[in-house]
């Protein structure tokens, strides 16, 4: 039940925000049942839940976020030295790495955040063992020192 | 006075994240293979995009603007390894295999391959 006022929340925001619309009612109206139509199809689709809507990681998120968005800054800038050398010193790897996480969510999060920083991609995911490819060795080191993948699992707890 | 500072940041982000995107080009066209490849994809879609945003962000002041530019980071950020985990498993289902270094690597190839090509088989019948 939180999911499905919290989703309202985030849609109206969204919706007001997006359009730029405060005052005209029929507008407004129209806003209104938009959401409500959304929520609807949302609910019948049973995605409105701790997955679909994850607000129990939202104040943990809060500080996993942007340790996230420093390292991929980082992995930017060590992925751009490596392309602008006039001789790339490239060691790609594959190589498999277990996740901490208990959900699938947790998982999901871990997964997506090797691939969004730079010099590393998950290519496969079985059950808890995720398959990276690495473009260089410092950048597989960087994903076995397992630190994403305990902050990761601290975000669950 | 403050105006043309904050001018001169955003000129600064917006060359900083085009640099980001080109070199990410750059690395489309250099780089070996499909996988290794997605690693300069990559560098487009997050610190790229996010240094063009932030740049036109401070463009556009405190505005609905700067709001609609913050979520279209917010959807790149979530959508973008999606995105890219499709793409792998296409290749890997696909029967194409990363080009490594390190040789005993592939025995985890070939097991994440079989898994994607058994994912695709369920999921298409």
């Amino acid at each position: 039940m939180p999911h499905i006022f919290s989703l309202i929340g985030v849609l109206s925001a969204l919706w007001l925000l997006l359009s730029g619309h405060f005052h005209e009612p029929l507008l407004l109206a129209l806003g209104a049942i938009s959401v409500a139509f959304v929520v609807f199809i949302a609910h019948r689709m049973d995605v409105v839940d701790h997955e679909g809507h994850p607000i129990q990681l939202s104040h943990r998120a809060v500080r996993y976020f942007p340790w996230l968005l420093w390292e991929i800054v980082k992995a930017n800038i060590d992925v751009a030295k490596v392309i602008l050398r006039r001789r790339m010193p490239l060691s790609p790897r594959v190589f498999p790495t277990q996740g901490m996480q208990r959900s699938e969510l947790g998982l999901t999060i871990y997964a997506n955040s090797i691939t969004l920083t730079p010099g590393t991609v998950t290519i496969a995911v079985d059950g808890e063992t995720l398959t990276v490819h690495a473009l260089t060795g410092a950048a597989a080191a960087g994903v076995e020192t397992d630190e994403m993948n305990r902050r990761v699992a601290g975000l669950e707890a | 006075m403050s105006a043309l500072v904050v001018d001169f940041l955003s000129w600064i982000l917006l060359l900083a994240g085009t640099a980001f995107a080109l070199t990410g080009a750059i690395g489309i066209i250099r780089l070996p293979d499909v996988f290794a490849r997605m690693h300069g994809a990559g560098m487009i879609d997050t610190l790229g995009a996010a240094l063009i945003l932030l740049g036109l962000m401070l463009q556009a002041g405190p505005t609905l603007v700067t709001v609609k530019l913050l979520l279209i980071g917010v959807f790149l950020f979530f959508t973008s390894p999606a995105t890219t985990f499709a793409l792998a498993r296409a290749a890997l289902a696909a029967g194409i295999e990363p080009a490594v270094e390190d040789k005993t690597a592939g025995g985890t190839v070939a097991k994440a391959a079989e898994a994607a090509a058994a994912k695709e088989g369920d999921e298409r019948s």
